[in-house]
């Protein structure tokens, strides 16, 4: 039972999302996080090697999957999950059965607003997830719905009433989520620049969807947080949550539901090895050159009504335009639809309601 | 990481709606004292005029207004539209406008904002219109492009337009600010971003700069409430403007940018007795956003002032017979962008 006087408003979706953490190391990182995270549910990815044992702390309620169990619960389709890349983060996205999911990165820690106090994430996360989004007209003073603000002269009142949310992008304070380029050309550079403010990417406006802090509606976008083919046996690594982002994005703006991006701040703590980064990106960083304009011209017929058809049909186009790219894209669109049989087997429709169920396994 | 800009690059250009400018002045004194200033009278602003000593400045009212334009003309500068006189005569590069209600604000920190310094390094680094990048201004100190930002588009285009905000009183519509009131902006959010191509947005007149050489001719007076008043919340000549405005940026690839700086905003007016007046205006908006959202420019447009004229246009088709104000609008548009070209382009002064 919750201490009561650590009970805040957003523990009433304790049963309603979800966190999702992959992770080859430890979590030690979790103790930070106790006040904020144990109220709810977590699902630990576990890549690499499978028989080693990852502690989880004390008291924390959990459902752990390493790669055999991956292999065992989508036999054939488990190669549609990377291995030794954090993007295998996306099985937990696929077994949960909850409304929302929140994702964060093993070395993100909480953070400290301007005022020193400390900053509950995960809350943030879920007030920006239930408030509406304002896709179709960008407000000057941002997140309207936000205590303090609200929309400004000259904003149509038709669009006041905003669109459901399906992601809420947080950002980094500390380590920025810089490329390998830029990290060795500005290796000491760190965010210290709190940036009060939430806002709506605006409809077809792309962005770099980053996975270190990310929460979303999982009965709304779930199919389409897809992390792609990265790591062992992979040409390519790090553009996972970018891979999903775009995806995602171009679903969103289809369907009319918003991403917003701003606060929550995490303190990210560990900068990663820039010269293993560049060998990983290194691809990507020319690929995406190609991939941003196939993004921005992708349009999907009126009769892909669904997440799952949206997905499948970018997964056509993947493979007709981006094939002579590389083989690699061929092989990531034979994954996305995996990606798809996968989801639907594992979530039926009808099932997806999360209310019913009960929590894992016991402390 | 801007350039280094002159000093005489740069108007300020200040529509006097109100004749005592003394605090005004004063208050922006540190800030302007090094630059040119361009105040212009309201024509229907009966008192005369107090400005404090030791300015570098000139002043235009009604009577200097119709020397230039003509006095059936002059009319077009009435209320909040006397400021683009003032953008038509400058003969600079940039162009920082605020309204006279407007004070310089302090940051988190407690240090005052140089709102002028604030604009031009928003109009000289690149804009970023064609992706988004998550911690907003890459140019800005200690920030940069984040990881997944194509490198083809790290070099960004030229900014054209630098909208700012406020802090105190926001530019609310009246409906929202009667209903709250007591609501200040007390948020000060340390951010310039780009708005992204093809996104719109409303472009409010309060605390804007410009590169006057790019993009001078896209901000005009042409749609006029009929019931337009004396107060921001009895106006929508400034949200108007800035559709076309960045119609025209999108179309040119120039860049708009939004956020910092922050001015303050004094309480002025009472927003249930304009109430009346401004339904006039929230009810176009209705019309006005999808209407711009749909214009798309013809590749022959690659001037700013052809782009205004085919925008004038399409507004003239298009919502012309919905409404006699957008007829008058788009002749408005017309008629400033032929005033631009004798008037604003010519290379001769000012006068007194």
């Amino acid at each position: 039972m919750a201490d009561p006087a650590t009970i805040s408003p957003s523990t009433l979706l304790k049963d309603e999302l979800d966190i999702v953490i992959p992770t080859i190391r430890n979590l030690d990182f979790l103790e930070m996080w106790r006040p904020f995270f144990q109220p709810y549910h977590l699902i630990i990815v576990q890549d690499g090697d499978p028989s080693k044992a990852i502690k989880v702390p004390e008291g924390f309620d959990y459902e752990l999957y390493n790669r055999n169990d991956i292999n065992r619960i989508l036999g054939p389709k488990a190669s549609c999950i990377s291995f030794k890349d954090s993007a295998c983060r996306c099985f937990g996205y696929m077994v949960s059965k909850k409304k929302y999911i929140y994702t964060i990165d093993d070395d993100c820690f909480v953070a400290k607003d301007p005022s020193g106090k400390d900053i509950n994430a995960l809350e943030q996360h879920i007030k920006n997830l239930l408030s509406p989004s304002t896709p179709f007209f960008f407000n000057t003073l941002y997140d309207p719905y936000r205590a303090g603000a609200d929309f400004v002269r000259g904003y149509p009142f038709s669009l006041r009433e905003g669109v459901p949310t399906a992601v809420s992008h947080g950002l980094w304070l500390n380590i920025p989520d810089y490329d390998a380029p830029t990290q060795l050309v500005k290796p000491l550079e760190r965010n210290t620049r709190y940036v009060d403010a939430v806002m709506t990417i605006p409809k077809g406006t792309l962005f770099p969807m980053c996975g270190m802090n990310l929460a979303f509606d999982r009965e709304l976008i779930g199919p389409a947080m897809y992390f792609g083919l990265m790591g062992d046996g992979q040409p390519i690594g790090r553009y996972d949550d970018m891979w999903a982002g775009w995806c995602t994005k171009v679903i969103c703006d289809h369907l009319g539901w918003g991403v917003k991006t701003g606060l929550p701040y995490i303190w990210h703590s560990k900068a990663s090895n820039p010269f293993v980064n560049l060998r990983k990106e290194y691809k990507g960083i020319y690929w995406q050159e190609e991939l941003i304009p196939f993004f921005q011209s992708v349009t999907l017929p009126k009769d892909c009504t669904s997440v799952q058809k949206c997905y499948i049909e970018i997964a056509n186009q993947v493979k007709a335009k981006l094939g002579k790219v590389d083989d690699y894209f061929n092989k990531l669109a034979d994954a996305m639809v995996t990606w798809i049989e996968a989801w639907d087997e594992l979530n039926p429709s009808g099932a997806s309601k999360s209310s019913d169920l009960p929590n894992g396994p016991s402390k | 990481m801007s350039l280094s800009i002159k000093d005489d690059e740069i108007d300020i250009v200040i529509g006097a709606l109100r004749p005592d400018l003394t605090s005004f002045m004063n208050e922006w004194r540190t800030i302007f004292s090094r630059f040119h200033l361009i105040i212009v009278k309201d024509p229907d602003l009966k008192e005369e005029l107090k400005i404090p000593e030791g300015l570098n400045l000139d002043v235009y009212k009604k009577p200097d207004i119709d020397r230039v334009v003509g006095t059936s003309t002059s009319t077009i500068f009435s209320g909040y539209s006397c400021r683009y006189f003032g953008y038509l005569v400058s003969r600079k590069k940039y162009i920082i406008s605020v309204d006279d209600d407007c004070y310089p604000a302090k940051d988190n920190k407690g240090i005052l904002v140089d709102a002028v310094a604030q604009h031009i390094t928003n109009l000289t680094t690149p804009a970023t219109p064609f992706f988004f990048n998550t911690l907003y201004d890459p140019f800005t100190e200690g920030a940069d492009f984040v990881r997944g930002y194509p490198f083809s588009l790290r070099s960004g285009v030229q900014c054209a337009l630098s909208c700012g905000l406020w802090l105190n009183l926001a530019d609310y519509d009246a409906p929202t600010q009667a209903l709250k009131p007591e609501e200040r902006n007390s948020r000060y959010v340390d951010a310039v971003l780009t708005v992204p191509a093809r996104t719109l947005m409303p472009i409010s007149g309060i605390n804007i700069a410009f590169n006057r050489e790019v993009i001078g001719p896209a901000l005009l007076p042409s749609l006029r409430l009929g019931g337009e008043g004396k107060f921001r919340w009895e106006t929508m000549e400034d949200i108007w403007s800035g559709m076309c405005v960045k119609v025209v940026c999108d179309h040119l690839g120039l860049g708009v940018k939004t956020g910092m700086p922050y001015v303050w905003r004094n309480d002025r007016g009472d927003a249930i007795a304009s109430l009346r007046k401004e339904w006039e205006g929230v009810k176009l908006m209705e019309e006005v956003v999808p209407f711009f959202q749909s214009v798309r420019l013809s590749r022959e447009a690659t001037t700013t002032e052809d782009c205004v004229a085919e925008v004038a246009n399409v507004v003239k088709e298009q919502l012309g017979s919905k409404d006699p104000m957008f007829a008058r609008a788009a002749k408005a548009m017309v008629d400033w962008v032929k005033l631009w070209k004798s008037v604003g382009s010519s290379t001769s002064s000012p006068g007194a």
